[in-house]
C-alpha cells in the first residue's frame, strides 16, 4: 500500500515543521514540507494530500493576535481549496500556532459542518492570551475524552505533553457553542486539572484539544511532535517514562495516518 | 493621506492579561500600586480606505470576534475603564522598527487585496489607569515607555473632560534631507584630530587618527584618488569605514596589543593575548583533535559531530545596547548571533540558543546614576528581548544563567550564544559537493544584500560599544529586532544553500555592510558597491550611513552571475527582499559609488592591516581583603542554608527560564529542569541533534565573576572547571570538549578617566594565561570567542566598572543519550558520594558574601591532572549505568549542591561531613560552604556501590551519606549535629525571591 501523503505547511514564521515531518515519517506516512507560497502560487495542490498539517510557530510574529494574519492570508488565497479539502474528508491537524490558525479560520469546531461552495468558514471560538500573561514551556497532564469522535486521539487515556505558548486559552463563542462542543464530545483533549499550572492557560472547560463532529479536523495546543521518543519526556531519567519506548505524540500522529489510510 | 484609528480591547468581562503584567511591573518598578488598569491596542491606518474596507479591516483583521471589541475613529476608553484617571498612549518614534505595524500592513494588503505599500499601519498601546496621583504620572509614564525609542502621550481626566482625545499621527520618517557626501580634512594638530574622532563617534585614538592622515598624505594615494576624481582628503564614507573596521569591537585591538606586564618589580612583555593564549591553546591541541574543522577564521567555530554533520558555535555580547534599551538590545543580541551561525561556512541552521545575563541585584535600593536603569527593569527587558527573539525564531534556549553582582550596575552583561548544525558537505554553485565549512568569494560574484531594509538604526553601534556608557551615548545605536523577517530570511537562505545558489555569505552585524562586504572582499581582493541600490526604510540617508548602518535582519551573499536570476526569483517567491548592490573583484580596492559617482576608494591592505599596534601597561598587585573570624560568620548552618538558597545567585530562576521555548525542533533530552516536580536546575543541556542517531550533544557554561575581586586567575580557573563539571555531571565524554571564551572586561587602558586601567590589564593577562594553562591541561580547544572591553559607566570617581568576567561555553558529545544523568536524587536508599577534595576556600564565596565579606582564600584549581582523572572515571561509571544522579558543586559549595540534589528529587538526605574528602579544613560550615573546584555530588544505587567504588579508585571520592524518604536534610559531622531542615522549607526559601 502506498504511504499516506501528508502536507506539512511551512513559512512565514512557522517553526515546528521539521519535527512534525519527522513524526509523520516515523508514523509511516509520506510527509512533505511545503512553503505556503508554493501552494498559493499553485505549484502544490491541497487536493493531492490526505492530511494537511499546520505546525506550531509564530506565524507573522503573532502580531495583532496569534495565527490571525496567517488565517487571513490562507482565507484570501486558499479558502475555497481548503473548504473543498475538508468537505472531501481530508484530515486536518493544527498544532499550537496551527491550532490558533485553523480556529481563527473557523475550521474548528465546525459545528454547522462544512459551508457550501463559495461560503467562508465562521469563527466559533478563539484561543487567546494565557491567564498567566506569559509564554511558558511546561509539560502538562492531559486526559483524552474516550467518547470523542476524534480519530487522532483514539485509545488514548491519560498522558503528558508539553505546551509552549502564550495564547492558548480556549474561549467558546457562547453557551450554545459550549453545549454543542461538550454534548458532541468535541473536547477531545483536556488538561488534567483546572488549577494553574496543570491548566496552563485558563482554558474554558480545561480544553487542550478540539475536533470537528467528523473527528477528522483536530487542533491542540500541546505539542505531540516533540514526544516521539521516550527520552523527550522530562522525567525519563527517573523512570517515569521508558527511555526506549515510543512517545505518546507519535501515537497521535499514527492514529491520524491510520485513519487517513483506512478512510475511517 | 488620511489617518484612521482602530481601537481594540479585550471584552470587558474577560481578563486583560497584558494589564495584569503592567500592574505587576508598576508595583515592582516604581512601587506604585494602581487601583485599576486596562489596555487598548490602537492601529493607525494611513492611506485611502473606503468605509466598507475599514469595517472589514476592523472586524476581520484587527479584532477577534469572540474575545474582543473595537471601534473605528471613536475612543473606547470610557467603555473599557469607566472613570479612568489617566490615559497614556505609547508608540514608537519615527524610524524605530514597528513589527506589529509591519505585519498589520501586510495583513491589510492580503485582506483587502491591495498592493503592499499602498498603506501604512502604526501600532500603539493605550494604557488606562485609575488610582494614581498626579505626582505619580511621570513615574508611571517612565515605567511604561523608553524615551529613546518611544513617545508617550498623556491625558489627565481633566483634559479628557475638556474634550481632549488621543489622536493618531503619522509615524513615518519625513524630511527633505538630500543625500550628500563630503570630504573630511584631517588637521595636523592633535587636539583637533581627537575632537574629530569624538564628534563623529569614531572611537579612534590619536595614533590611529594620525595613521589615517598619514595614509592619505602619501603621494601615490593622492595620485590614485585624483584619477578617480576624489579629493586628497578622505571622504566621510572612507573615514567611517576605517573607524568601523578598526573599532575595538571589530579588530580586538586590546587582545592584539603589546602589553607590558609588571609584577613584584619584574617586567615582561606579552604580544597579543589572542595569539599567545587563545589561539595558541587550540594550535597546541589541534594535532589530537581531528574533529576541529574551522577555528577562529569564520563567524563561528566549526567541529565535526559525526560522519555527516558539523556543529558550529558562537557567543556574543550585547551589553551597551541592552543598557540603553534592554528589550531591543537583548533581542538584537540573540537574533544577531543567530545570523553569525547562519553565516558560517556555506550556511548553518541554528539549533539552540544559550543566554547568560549579569545584573546588579534586583532589589537595588541605592540611588541610580543618571541614565542607568534599575536592575529589575533591565532583567525584565533583557529577558523579554531574548525570549521573544529566540521563541519567535523557533530556536530552543537550552542553557544559561543569571548572575548578580553590585558592580554590574555599571553595565549589564548580556551574553547570547547559538549553536548550529550543517551537513558535512554541501553543493557549491557548480553543483559539486564540497566541505560545507569552506566558502570562497570569487571575483565577479555579485554582492547581494538579503533581508531587511536599511535605516538609521544602529549607526555607530560598533564604535559606540567601544566606549564607556555616558549620559551622551548616541541613541541611534539602539535597534529593535524583527525575528519574523529574519525567520523568513533564514528559511530562504537554507533553501538557496541546498540548491547551491551562492558562493559565500556572511551576516550584517557590527559595522553593517562596511564590515560584511569588507570582510568578504578579503577573499578575492576587492569589491565595488553601488550604494543607491541598497533598499532603504525611508529616504534621506547619506551614503556613509547606508554603508555603516547596523539595521538588523540582513545577510550579505556572494552570488555568481549565473545563479543570480534563480536566487532573486526564489527570494521573491518566499517574500524575502534581495538586492544586487555591486560586485566582488580583485582590484585591491574597496570602491564605493553613489549614483554612478565614485565617493570612496580604500586600499584593502591599508584597511585591514594599517592599524597601528596598541601598547598597554599592566601592573599586578594582589589585593588584600579583611579576613573574617569564624565567629563573625553567624552560628547556625541551617539558617545559612536557607539564606543561601534564597540568595540572588542561588535561588530558583524557573519563572524566567520557563518562558523560553526549550524544546522546539524536538531534539531535547535533558531540559533546563529535571526532577520529581520538574524544577531542579539541570547542570547542562543534552540534545540529540540528528534524527535517527542516538549520539548526544551536551551544552554547558561556567562563570565566576565574584572571584575576580581576589584574582582573575582564580576566576578563570573556576569558570572553565564549572563548565567542564556541568558537562561531566550530565554524562558528556570529557575527551570531546570544545570551549568558547567570551571576555567582558572593564577598560584595561589606563588614562586620567580610568586610573586603575593597568590593574585591569594585569587581570586580563592573568586570566588569559590561566585560560591557556587550564585548557591545554584539560584538552579543551577553544573554537571561537569574543571580547567586550569597555564595560564601564562614567569616568573618574563615579566610574563603575564591572567585575572582570570570562564566560566559558563548553560543548561535548556523548555516544548514547540514554546514558544522560540528571541532578535529582532518585530513590530513598541510594547512597550519596562526593567526588573531589574540599579545601578551606571560602574566599569570594556566596557564604562570605552573605555575611558581608570577600575574604582571601579563593578556590583554585590545584591539580588539573588529578581532577580530570576523576572526571574520566566518573564518566566511565556513567557509561555503564552506575550513576543515578550527579550535580556539580559551585555557588554555595557542597551544602547547596547536596540540598539541590535532595530538593530536585523531593527526598531527604543524611550526610556525615566527617567523611568528606578534604585537605586542611575541619569546621563543618567551611566544609559545607567552601567553593573548592573539581567536586561533583553523586548518588548510586545501593547494590552498585562496590562496582562504582572500584571504578572511581584511586581518585578522591567518598561515600558521605544516604538518600532518605523523610524529606529532611540531616547533616552531622561525626556525632555532632550540624544542620537539620526540611526539604519543603528549602524549596520554599529557594523559590521565594522570584515568584511565578
Amino acid at each position: 500500500m502506498s504511504k499516506v501523503p501528508v502536507l506539512v505547511i511551512a513559512g512565514y514564521g512557522i517553526n515546528s515543521e521539521v519535527e512534525l515531518v519527522e513524526g509523520f515519517q516515523l508514523a509511516g506516512a509520506a510527509p512533505r514540507r511545503v512553503h505556503l507560497s508554493d501552494i498559493v502560487a499553485g505549484t502544490v495542490q491541497l487536493s493531492d494530500y490526505r492530511i494537511i498539517a499546520f505546525p506550531g510557530g509564530f506565524s507573522f510574529g503573532d502580531h495583532i493576535a496569534s495565527g490571525r494574519v496567517l488565517a487571513v492570508k490562507i482565507q484570501a488565497h486558499l479558502g475555497e481549496a481548503l473548504r473543498e479539502a475538508v468537505a472531501s474528508g481530508t484530515l486536518v491537524l493544527g498544532i499550537c500556532n496551527g491550532f490558533q490558525v485553523i480556529t481563527k479560520l473557523g475550521l474548528l469546531p465546525l459545528l454547522g459542518g462544512v459551508p457550501s461552495a463559495g461560503q467562508e468558514f465562521q469563527q466559533e471560538a478563539t484561543l487567546t492570551y494565557n491567564d498567566s500573561g506569559k509564554f511558558e514551556d511546561r509539560w502538562c497532564p492531559i486526559v483524552a475524552n474516550a467518547a470523542s469522535p476524534c480519530v487522532w486521539t483514539r485509545d488514548l487515556d491519560r498522558f503528558e505533553l508539553p505546551v509552549r505558548h502564550g495564547e492558548g486559552k480556549w474561549i467558546h463563542r457562547d453557551e450554545q457553542v459550549r453545549q454543542a462542543i461538550l454534548g458532541q464530545h468535541l473536547d477531545c483533549l483536556r488538561y488534567g486539572a483546572s488549577a494553574y499550572p496543570a491548566n496552563p492557560n485558563g482554558s474554558q472547560d480545561d480544553i487542550a484539544g478540539v475536533c470537528d463532529p467528523t473527528g477528522r479536523v483536530f487542533g491542540l495546543m500541546p505539542h505531540p511532535e516533540v514526544f516521539l521518543r521516550g527520552t523527550q519526556h522530562p522525567r525519563w531519567t527517573r523512570g517515569d517514562f521508558d527511555a526506549q519506548a515510543q512517545g505518546v505524540g507519535l501515537t497521535i500522529l499514527r492514529n491520524g495516518v491510520e485513519a487517513a489510510a483506512s478512510g475511517g | 493621506m488620511s489617518l484612521h484609528r482602530i481601537e481594540v480591547a479585550v471584552r470587558p468581562d474577560l481578563r486583560d492579561s497584558l494589564a495584569s503584567r503592567l500592574v505587576l511591573q508598576l508595583s515592582e518598578d516604581v512601587g506604585i500600586p494602581v487601583a485599576a488598569l486596562k489596555t487598548l491596542r490602537v492601529y493607525t491606518l494611513e492611506g485611502e480606505f473606503s468605509s466598507p474596507e475599514l469595517q472589514r479591516a476592523g472586524s476581520k483583521l484587527f479584532t477577534d470576534p469572540i474575545s474582543e471589541i473595537w471601534a473605528l475613529d471613536a475612543p473606547l476608553a470610557e467603555q473599557v475603564l469607566p472613570g479612568f484617571d489617566h490615559l497614556f498612549e505609547i508608540g514608537f518614534r519615527p524610524g524605530v522598527t514597528d513589527n506589529v505595524g509591519h505585519t498589520a500592513s501586510e495583513g491589510l494588503s492580503e485582506l483587502l487585496n491591495r498592493a503592499a505599500g499602498a498603506q501604512k499601519v502604526y501600532g500603539t498601546l493605550q494604557v488606562l489607569v485609575q488610582g494614581i496621583t498626579d505626582s505619580q504620572v511621570d513615574a508611571v509614564a517612565n515605567s511604561l515607555h523608553n524615551t529613546l525609542i518611544e513617545d508617550c502621550l498623556h491625558l489627565s481626566r481633566t483634559e479628557w473632560n475638556q474634550g481632549a482625545r488621543a489622536e493618531s499621527k503619522s509615524r513615518s520618517v519625513r524630511g527633505n534631507h538630500l543625500p550628500r557626501v563630503e570630504s573630511v580634512p584631517l588637521p595636523d594638530d592633535d587636539d583637533t584630530l581627537l575632537a574629530l574622532s569624538r564628534e563623529r563617534t569614531l572611537a579612534l585614538t590619536l595614533e590611529e587618527m594620525r595613521a589615517i592622515r598619514d595614509h592619505f598624505e602619501q603621494e601615490h594615494v593622492r595620485a590614485y584618488r585624483a584619477g578617480l576624481g576624489l579629493p586628497p582628503d578622505p571622504m566621510d564614507i572612507e573615514v567611517e569605514v576605517i573607524a568601523q573596521t578598526w573599532s575595538e569591537h571589530c579588530k580586538h585591538k586590546i587582545f592584539n596589543a603589546r602589553i607590558v606586564y609588571e609584577e613584584d618589580g619584574t617586567t615582561r612583555e606579552v604580544v597579543s593575548l589572542f595569539k599567545t593564549c587563545v589561539r595558541a591553546t587550540t594550535m597546541e591541541l589541534m594535532p589530537n583533535r581531528p574533529d576541529l574543522i574551522s577555528v577562529f577564521t569564520d563567524n563561528a567555530g566549526v567541529f565535526r559531530f559525526d560522519d555527516d554533520h558539523f556543529v558550529t558555535i558562537k557567543a556574543e555580547t550585547h551589553n551597551s545596547p541592552s543598557a540603553l534599551d534592554p528589550y531591543g538590545g537583548a533581542m538584537t543580541g540573540i537574533v544577531g548571533v543567530n545570523r553569525d551561525i547562519l553565516g558560517t561556512g556555506k550556511g548553518c541552521r541554528p539549533i539552540f540558543n544559550t543566554d547568560v545575563f549579569c545584573f546588579a541585584p534586583p532589589d537595588w535600593s541605592k540611588p541610580l546614576p543618571p541614565r542607568l536603569m534599575h536592575p529589575k527593569r533591565l532583567l525584565r527587558g533583557v529577558h523579554r528581548g531574548v525570549k521573544d527573539g529566540g521563541n519567535e525564531s523557533g530556536i530552543p534556549t537550552v542553557n544559561g544563567s543569571i548572575v548578580f553582582h553590585e558592580r554590574f550596575l555599571g553595565k549589564p552583561l548580556v551574553f547570547c550564544g547559538t549553536g548550529g548544525l550543517m551537513p558535512a558537505t554541501l553543493p557549491n554553485p557548480d553543483g559539486v559537493m564540497e566541505n560545507s565549512a569552506d566558502k570562497i568569494v570569487k571575483a565577479g560574484d555579485r554582492i547581494v544584500m538579503v533581508g531587511g531594509r536599511i535605516g538609521k538604526d544602529g549607526i555607530h553601534g560598533a564604535t559606540f560599544s567601544s566606549e564607556a556608557l555616558t549620559e551622551a551615548s548616541p541613541v541611534s545605536a539602539v535597534q529593535i529586532g524583527d525575528p519574523i523577517t529574519q525567520k523568513k530570511m533564514v528559511d530562504f537562505i537554507l533553501e538557496a544553500r541546498d540548491l547551491g545558489l551562492y558562493s559565500a555569505l556572511t551576516d550584517n552585524g557590527a559595522g553593517g555592510l562596511s564590515s560584511s562586504v569588507g570582510e568578504m572582499a578579503k577573499d578575492c581582493g576587492g569589491a565595488c558597491v553601488d550604494l543607491e541600490k541598497a533598499p532603504l526604510k525611508y529616504a534621506g540617508l547619506d551614503p556613509w550611513e547606508i554603508f555603516v548602518s547596523e539595521a538588523q535582519e540582513r545577510m550579505t551573499v556572494a552570488v555568481p552571475p549565473s545563479k543570480l536570476e534563480e536566487f532573486l526569483a526564489l527570494s521573491k517567491l518566499r517574500g524575502v527582499e534581495s538586492s544586487d548592490i555591486g560586485a566582488f573583484d580583485d582590484s585591491g580596492v574597496l570602491t564605493l559609488r553613489f549614483r554612478r559617482k565614485v565617493i570612496g576608494a580604500l586600499d584593502m591592505h591599508f584597511l585591514h592591516d594599517g592599524l597601528p599596534e596598541l601598547v598597554i601597561s599592566a601592573r599586578w598587585k594582589t589585593p588584600v581583603h579583611p579576613e573574617p573570624a569564624i565567629t563573625q560568620l553567624g552560628r547556625d548552618a541551617g539558617s545559612d542554608l536557607l539564606s543561601l538558597l534564597a540568595s540572588w545567585n542561588i535561588c530558583s530562576k524557573e519563572p524566567w527560564v520557563r518562558q523560553y521555548d526549550h524544546e522546539v525542533q524536538g531534539r531535547s533530552v535533558v531540559k533546563p529542569f529535571s526532577g520529581a516536580k520538574d524544577d531542579g536546575p539541570t547542570d547542562a543541556a543534552v540534545i540529540q541533534p540528528v534524527g535517527g542517531s542516538s549520539k548526544g550533544l551536551v551544552i554547558s557554561n561556567g562563570l565566576a565573576p565574584r572571584y575576580s575581586d581576589i584574582d582573575a586567575t582564580a576566576m578563570t580557573e573556576a569558570s572553565i572547571d564549572e563548565a567542564v563539571r556541568n558537562l561531566v555531571a550530565s554524562g558528556a565524554d570529557p575527551s570531546t570538549i570544545v570551549g568558547l571564551d567570551n571576555f567582558c572586561w572593564p577598560d584595561p587602558v589606563e588614562s586620567p578617566s580610568n586610573p586603575d586601567g593597568a590593574y585591569k590589564a594585569a587581570q586580563l593577562v592573568r586570566s588569559n594565561e590561566a585560560l591557556r594553562r587550564v585548557c591545554v591541561a584539560y584538552g579543551i580547544p577553544l573554537v571561537s570567542g569574543k571580547d567586550s572591553m569597555k564595560n564601564d559607566y562614567g569616568a573618574g570617581a563615579e566610574r563603575i566598572s564591572v567585575p572582570p568576567t570570562l564566560l566559558v561555553t563548553a560543548l561535548a558529545t556523548m555516544p548514547d543519550v540514554s546514558k544522560a544523568v540528571t541532578i535529582d536524587a532518585k530513590e530513598a536508599g541510594d547512597l550519596v558520594y562526593v567526588v573531589g577534595t574540599t579545601r578551606d576556600e571560602c574566599g569570594a564565596s556566596e557564604w562570605l558574601a552573605l555575611h558581608g565579606f570577600v575574604g582571601n582564600s579563593v578556590p583554585r584549581l590545584h591539580d588539573t591532572d588529578l581532577t580530570m582523572s576523576s572526571y574520566r572515571a566518573l564518566h566511565a561509571a556513567m557509561q555503564i549505568g552506575l550513576v543515578r544522579s550527579a550535580h556539580d558543586c559551585s555557588d554555595g559549595g557542597l551544602g547547596v549542591a547536596l540540598a539541590e540534589t535532595a530538593m530536585a528529587g523531593r527526598l531527604g538526605m543524611k550526610v556525615d561531613l566527617a567523611r568528606v574528602p578534604r585537605d586542611g579544613v575541619e569546621d563543618p560550615r567551611r566544609i559545607l560552604w567552601s567553593e573548592s573546584l573539581g567536586r561533583i555530588v553523586v548518588t548510586v544505587r545501593k547494590g552498585q556501590t562496590s562496582s562504582f567504588e572500584k571504578l572511581m579508585r584511586p581518585n578522591a571520592f567518598e561515600r558521605i551519606g544516604e538518600i532518605t524518604a523523610d524529606c529532611r536534610l540531616e547533616f552531622t559531622k561525626g556525632a555532632d549535629p550540624v544542620l537539620s531542615v526540611s526539604v519543603d522549607d528549602c524549596v520554599a526559601a529557594w523559590k521565594r525571591p522570584f515568584q511565578a
